[in-house]
């Protein structure tokens, strides 16, 4: 095992990605000289130069789109966007052509780009740069959209996403670049199509992604002390969803709460209940409970944007409120 | 290089032939687009048609310029760039009926062709929306050492998009292979270019970026081929994009659903006058190297192919709504080294 952080796990698996496929690429704003704004990609300029560590204009919108070009054209490139409210601005290059190429086609050009970029509040970063939008990037029919929440997964989705044939979002919550923990010695690729029981229990399901699985584990944990039994279960992928993963947890414990960093109309977490209505509706001891984030675009004020953001207690009253 | 008959001092069987190919590829489109025509009458082609009757030239002369692994990207308004590439017509007509012998399966309709075996990366029909992607393929060639060229179609009315300014500047920055051909036919939809962009030269714009930018008679076939080939050969040896403002114009409406209400009559009228087709067919007759009964026999040629075309599409199959959901993600994953 070695002590490490999200940020250095992320750095490690686009370094070993670009020493073992040398068709990959980085590219986006300040990733090079700079270093990239969160400093995932400190130091990598010096180890593999300017061609594949690619500083790009203020240019969403082409350079989102010159990934998706240079993907048809044989690369894999990974793109990265400095935060999730910028890709508003390639949006158009994701949604009309990323996603729908392939279908456009009758199946001739697939696009395999990975696209990676910060998502979510907590750093008072106020209203244009703290929202979470990957639910709304969940909706569309042709991307793969993963969150990695943990130092595995942030060393070891991104080349199991380069080895996908269609494009692939990661968002990786800004609040995780400073987690540490240890890694395995061999730490390396992992699946991107399941979500993973975090925390087995067998009184309620708590089921979150992201930056809110340190949430749900927090909570989880209070309400063991009270001798509540909860089962935390990270969605990782966020499309295609792992139905089966919450759905059967939620069959054996006849409740669950769905903790969402977005906002509650229209959101992931409106998803996620949904199915388990379909699927648990007879088997439920208390409706589903969603704990999301206020319906206000983020403040800046620290008091503020923590009240708007899911937690702890939030999840431990949800589960009370449903008698557990 | 033979010289011909004495008839045509100068010109050579090559540019006889040379000339004739032209003419067949831009009335191969013209007459294509006829019958879409009708078969949109007949509701024998749904959805939104956009017609490009007078801008043959522009389709043509660049295509000439281009080689088989060159990349093309391009608009909606692209039957005429995908004929003159090299796709069947039979494989156009049944994407434009929604067969799945289609170049798209039925998936794209008429703005959507696509066809990996000439690298043709479609019909993009939100403006401006392929000048990243075709900068993007450019890129890919930069970094694999390719000399290849990525030839990007777009209209005037492209030129208002964010994408255009990124792009221009993007593919200027990092020197790609990109031939940017803007089709200027004076209209974005059914706003006039003096109405939307405060400096109407476009050439101008494109050059502000460092692209070596040319204004061409897009009616004139000859001249647009003179100039893409001069241009592809100066991307594909390393000197970055270039720029050609084709000046074109569109004897039909935008879409079939556009009553034309916006431009004058006489206007049209006047740049009838300069009709590729004829442009080119008078100077061949003029050079004595084509006859009238040539010229009919390259028209009952086409006629044939066109009909062929539309009997292939008709024929065609459907794709069992059992497969609605295919292509939406690969079929199976594929993993580096």
């Amino acid at each position: 095992m070695m002590a490490t952080t999200y940020r250095e796990a992320m750095r490690n698996a686009i370094r070993d990605a670009m020493v073992r496929d040398e068709r990959v690429f980085l590219m986006g704003e300040d990733v090079g000289r700079y270093g990239g704004c969160y400093a995932v990609s400190l130091g990598l300029l010096e180890e593999f130069g300017p061609e594949r560590i690619r500083d790009t204009p203020l240019s969403e919108s082409a350079f989102v789109g010159a990934g998706i070009g240079a993907a048809l054209g044989g690369m894999r490139p990974i793109v990265e966007i400095m935060t999730v409210n910028f890709s508003l601005l390639a949006l158009d290059q994701i949604v009309n052509t990323a996603a729908s190429l392939l279908h456009m086609s009758g199946g001739q050009f697939n696009v395999p780009v990975v696209i990676r970029m910060t998502t979510g509040a907590g750093r008072q970063l106020a209203a244009q740069h703290s929202h979470s939008l990957e639910g709304w990037y969940a909706h569309i029919p042709g991307i793969r959209v993963l969150a990695p929440a943990t130092l595995e997964d942030a060393r070891g989705m991104l080349w199991t996403a380069l080895c996908d044939p269609d494009p692939v979002l990661i968002f990786e919550h800004g609040t995780l670049y400073n987690m540490e923990g240890d890694l395995a010695d061999d730490a390396g690729p992992v699946d991107i199509t399941h979500a993973s029981v975090v925390r087995p229990g067998a009184d309620v399901t708590i089921i979150a992604y992201g930056g809110t699985l340190r949430t749900a584990t927090a909570a989880a944990e209070v309400l063991g002390g009270e001798g509540v039994d909860a089962e935390v279960i990270d969605l990782r992928s966020l499309r295609p969803l792992d139905t089966d993963a919450f759905v059967s947890s939620v069959l054996r414990t006849h409740r669950a709460v769905v903790v969402d960093e977005g906002w509650r109309s229209g959101s992931l977490s409106a998803e996620v209940s949904a199915r388990i209505v379909e699927h648990a509706f007879y088997d439920l001891d208390a409706p589903v409970a969603r704990v999301c984030s206020a319906e206000v675009p983020m403040p800046y004020a620290k008091h503020l944007e923590d009240r708007a953001l899911p937690r702890v207690e939030d999840v431990v009253a949800a589960v009370h409120d449903m008698g557990a | 290089m033979t010289s011909t008959s004495d008839a045509s001092p100068g010109a050579t069987t090559d540019d006889v032939a040379h000339g004739v190919h032209l003419l067949r590829q831009m009335l191969r489109i013209r007459r294509f687009e006829e019958r879409c025509v009708e078969l949109y009458s007949a509701t024998t082609i749904r959805g939104f048609l956009h017609l490009a009757i007078g801008e043959e030239a522009c389709a043509v002369g660049v295509m000439e310029a281009l080689r088989a692994d060159d990349a093309v990207v391009t608009t909606y308004r692209e039957h005429g760039h995908a004929l003159a590439r090299g796709m069947t017509m039979r494989s156009v007509m049944a994407e434009l009926e929604g067969k799945v012998e289609g170049c798209s399966r039925g998936r794209g309709g008429s703005m959507h062709l696509f066809d990996a075996e000439t690298r043709f990366f479609g019909g993009n029909a939100i403006v401006g929306g392929g000048l990243p992607l075709a900068v993007g393929l450019a890129l890919a060639d930069h970094m694999q050492g390719r000399p290849r060229a990525t030839a990007c179609f777009f209209g005037d009315g492209a030129v208002a998009e964010g994408e255009f300014h990124e792009s221009m500047n993007l593919a200027a920055l990092w020197r790609l292979p990109v031939l940017f051909c803007c089709e200027n036919n004076l209209y974005g939809m059914g706003t006039a270019l003096e109405r939307a962009e405060s400096e109407t030269d476009l050439a101008l714009k494109a050059a502000s970026y460092r692209v070596p930018s040319w204004e061409v008679d897009g009616m004139d076939v000859l001249a647009v081929e003179e100039a893409a080939t001069r241009a592809a050969e100066a991307v594909r040896g390393g000197g970055g994009p270039h720029f050609l403002e084709l000046r074109t114009y569109r004897f039909r409406a935008h879409s079939m659903y556009d009553p034309d209400l916006y431009r004058d009559k006489a206007e049209v009228e006047q740049w009838k006058h300069r009709d590729p087709i004829p442009l080119l067919s008078e100077q061949l007759m003029g050079q004595a190297v084509l006859t009238q009964d040539d010229i009919d026999h390259m028209e009952a040629e086409v006629a044939v192919e066109v009909d062929d075309a539309v009997a292939y599409a008709d024929a065609g199959t459907l794709e069992p709504v059992e497969d609605l959901e295919r292509f939406v993600t690969s079929p199976t994953g594929e993993c580096g080294p």
